[in-house]
């Protein structure tokens, strides 16, 4: 493998050669603990960890509640109650699995951000990019099928709502509704493979992710300057990186225990906060709640699906050009997974020679505006779909789309970036210099 | 330590939680005014009152019990901690004032301590058991909702706002009107005639179909303790609280021991790292 140098595994004993010669699994686990690491990562680095150990906490606290929890929907919602009075532990594990969707999500968010200023999704990572956006992809759709679950009426009516989207699809639309659904409308058969899907679906995401790594170890970390590990030799390499263990285990698993401080405060003292009352109201298909919204880490999606409404010129002329096929609520549809697509293909859509942000004057702002795009649109999917918050969703929409789309392809022309440093040990030795004075950062103006 | 972009994300997207899970909880219908009731079990620290569990117990059983249910209460929990804990005895005693229908005799029975609540017997009354969940009274200073931390869920405070809201309906309505006024009660019927012309309503409220159940001296409380509108309305408030969340006190002693334990293990793994460190970082500063 064509990874950065560094030493590997020799098996010393007898026993440990006997196994190596036959599955060389120690030096496997060597390898990746031991991997080179850029030594200048900063706080935002620590987030795969924190995500690791979410899907391992959502794994182990979810066993637990299969084992309590009844999949039918006359039995659903009072099992659910049955964990949380009679289950020994069981109201904690529950509001344990219930918030960490959430830190789960905060954590993605704060993840995919992350690579998204720091350049990580640029050659040669595309392809771990790529099954992040699949990792996502999966999150999403266990988290929802999670959601449903408890059998609430926001289960209920949230899982009517997302998988109508699918109906809004032409001609085929409908028949894959049923198929989803299992039947016309949601109901038994409906849960049930919701609650085989998601348990099915996160081992699906613990082997992306485990293929994530793999890509990542191979291609090296991205930095916070973007620019590569020296290759040339192993001494060379040594300058710019540390082993992952145990200097970036130590630095990240501090990171998590200062974030698990707040989720316990959060679990302990206010494990409802992030969740809807009337998901504590059994499902009632003759009851619609007044007012239907998804969990807040789906809000900015749901925003995008809702704003381009049969009035918007987009969806007018899309209508008029494919003769009516494409209607609003396809079109809705169309933009929600298109806005996950587009920043699927930042790889290819920014044309920038420079990597990391830091280095990009321009694209600072227009990204700063993507990350407060990002919170409007998750406030306007909050909000009743009337009026101004119709007006702010769309104009918030618009500008996700032209920021993969036309911001990123024109910066990489029209941008002069500033110079980077030469080497990864030349940003952390500027870095710790810093605090007595003079710097050593060797400008190279790029290109 | 954050990065210069780090910060700025982290900060935003904790606000973000914070502004956009208040704003979605919040239901339409006339904005009524929800009194804030102090309530013992708030708060971190926050405790059920044991005698005040008992008293809310007796409100129940004795006016609420006539039409609602608590089907996903075990009766015997009554005895456990952290809730009324009412001595085994008394629970049994307790329990032998319901008929409750046996499937495996095909008949009805006095009911034992294993048994749960009866359900509610007037089709039209919920159930109460996770009423003070399924409620909220309030969603915090500008829809955040972040007051959960110091002030509860507020679905005691929307129980005790619907009990204590009872008033004489405004002139607006007429006489006949079905249900009984309440100014904290926004999803019932509304007369037409207090509409205005855009169809909003003129007077906080709306009319619900229970008819005010508290009157003050419904109950008379062993403690000796005051059985006015108010006092009761918040026992049982509180009571419906602990039915909706036995575990209240021992999820936050779990959060407590929780953050106490990982902080000192921050502290721990913040000093780890920093001398782990300290040959990387120490070594290039003299360069």
């Amino acid at each position: 493998m064509a990874g950065i140098p560094h030493d590997h595994y020799e098996p010393g004993t007898r026993g440990e050669k006997w196994l190596h010669s036959r599955l060389p699994v120690v030096g496997l686990l060597y390898d990746t603990l031991m991997l080179p690491t850029p030594r200048n990562l900063n706080w935002m680095w620590i987030w795969g960890i924190v995500l690791t150990f979410c899907l391992a906490l959502q794994i182990i606290t979810g066993i637990v509640l299969a084992m309590h929890y009844t999949p039918h929907i006359d039995f659903a919602f009072a099992s659910v109650e049955h964990i949380m009075r009679n289950v020994r532990g069981g109201h904690f594990i529950r509001y344990l699995h219930m918030n960490g969707a959430s830190l789960f999500f905060v954590a993605v968010y704060l993840h995919i951000f992350r690579g998204l200023y720091y350049g990580s999704y640029k050659a040669p990572r595309e392809v771990t990019w790529i099954i992040g956006m699949l990792i996502y992809l999966a999150m999403m759709a266990t988290a929802f099928m999670g959601y449903v679950l408890p059998w609430g009426q926001m289960s209920f009516w949230g899982a009517t709502v997302i998988t109508g989207l699918f109906g809004a699809i032409p001609f085929i639309g409908e028949p894959i509704q049923t198929w989803l659904l299992g039947g016309p409308a949601v109901d038994n058969a409906t849960l049930n493979r919701f609650f085989s899907l998601h348990y099915l679906l996160p081992f699906v995401i613990a082997a992306l992710v485990a293929v994530h790594i793999w890509a990542f170890h191979t291609t090296g970390n991205n930095n916070p300057t973007g620019v590569e590990v020296r290759r040339t030799s192993k001494a060379e390499a040594e300058k710019d990186t540390v082993p992952f263990w145990p200097y970036f285990v130590m630095k990240d698993l501090f990171a998590l225990a200062v974030i698990l401080v707040v989720f316990f405060a959060i679990v302990g003292f206010m494990p409802n906060y992030l969740g809807h009352p009337d998901n504590y109201i059994e499902a009632n298909s003759l009851v619609t709640p007044a007012h239907i919204v998804p969990e807040w880490y789906f809000l900015p999606f749901y925003a995008i699906l809702r704003a381009f409404t049969g009035d918007v010129w987009v969806v007018i002329a899309a209508s008029w050009i494919t003769g009516g096929i494409i209607d609003a609520k396809f079109f809705g549809v169309l933009a929600m997974f298109g806005a996950i697509a587009v920043m699927a293909l930042a790889p290819w859509l920014d044309t920038s020679s420079v990597r990391s942000g830091r280095y990009r004057p321009m694209f600072k702002w227009w990204f700063g505006l993507l990350c407060l795009d990002f919170m409007v649109l998750m406030w306007a999917g909050a909000m009743p779909a009337e009026g101004i918050y119709s007006v702010i969703s769309l104009i918030a929409s618009a500008y996700w789309f032209a920021y993969f789309l036309v911001i990123l392809p024109l910066l990489g022309v029209i941008e002069k970036p500033l110079p980077q440093p030469a080497t990864i040990e030349d940003d952390f030795n500027a870095h710790y210099d810093a605090q007595t004075g003079g710097t050593h950062t060797i400008v190279k103006p790029a290109e | 330590m954050f990065s210069k972009i780090g910060a700025p994300l982290a900060v935003a997207a904790t606000l973000s939680l914070a502004a956009f899970s208040g704003g979605m909880a919040n239901a339409a219908g006339a904005a009524a005014h929800m009194e804030d009731v102090d309530f013992s079990f708030e708060g971190p620290f926050g405790k059920f009152d044991t005698l005040q569990l008992q008293r809310g117990l007796k409100v129940y059983t004795e006016v609420c019990a006539a039409c609602h249910g608590l089907q996903y209460v075990p009766i015997r929990t009554l005895h456990d901690d952290g809730g009324p804990q009412l001595p085994e005895d008394q629970v049994r005693a307790y329990a032998s004032q319901f008929e409750i229908f046996d499937a495996e005799l095909d008949d009805y029975r006095e009911a034992k301590p294993s048994d749960h609540f009866p359900m509610s017997g007037l089709d039209t009354a919920p159930d109460l058991s996770l009423m003070a969940k399924k409620r909220a009274a309030f969603h915090g200073p500008y829809g955040t909702g972040i007051n959960q931390l110091v002030k509860g869920i507020g679905g005691p405070e929307y129980i005790y706002n619907l009990l204590t809201s009872y008033e004489d309906p405004p002139e607006c309505a007429p006489e006949d009107f079905e249900g009984s006024y309440n100014a904290a009660f926004s999803v019932g019927g509304y007369p037409d005639e207090c509409k205005d012309e855009n169809g909003n309503h003129t007077t906080p409220g709306s009319w619900s179909s229970m008819g005010q159940p508290l009157w003050g001296d419904d109950v008379e409380f062993d403690d000796g303790h005051e059985a006015t509108i108010e006092s009761q309305s918040k026992d049982v408030a509180a009571f419906l609280m602990w039915t909706a969340e036995p575990k209240l006190m021992a999820r936050k002693n779990a959060g407590l021991t929780g953050v106490l334990f990982l902080t000192i293990l921050s502290v721990l793994l913040y000093l780890t790292n920093k001398r782990l460190w300290a040959p990387i970082k120490g070594k290039k500063r003299k360069h």
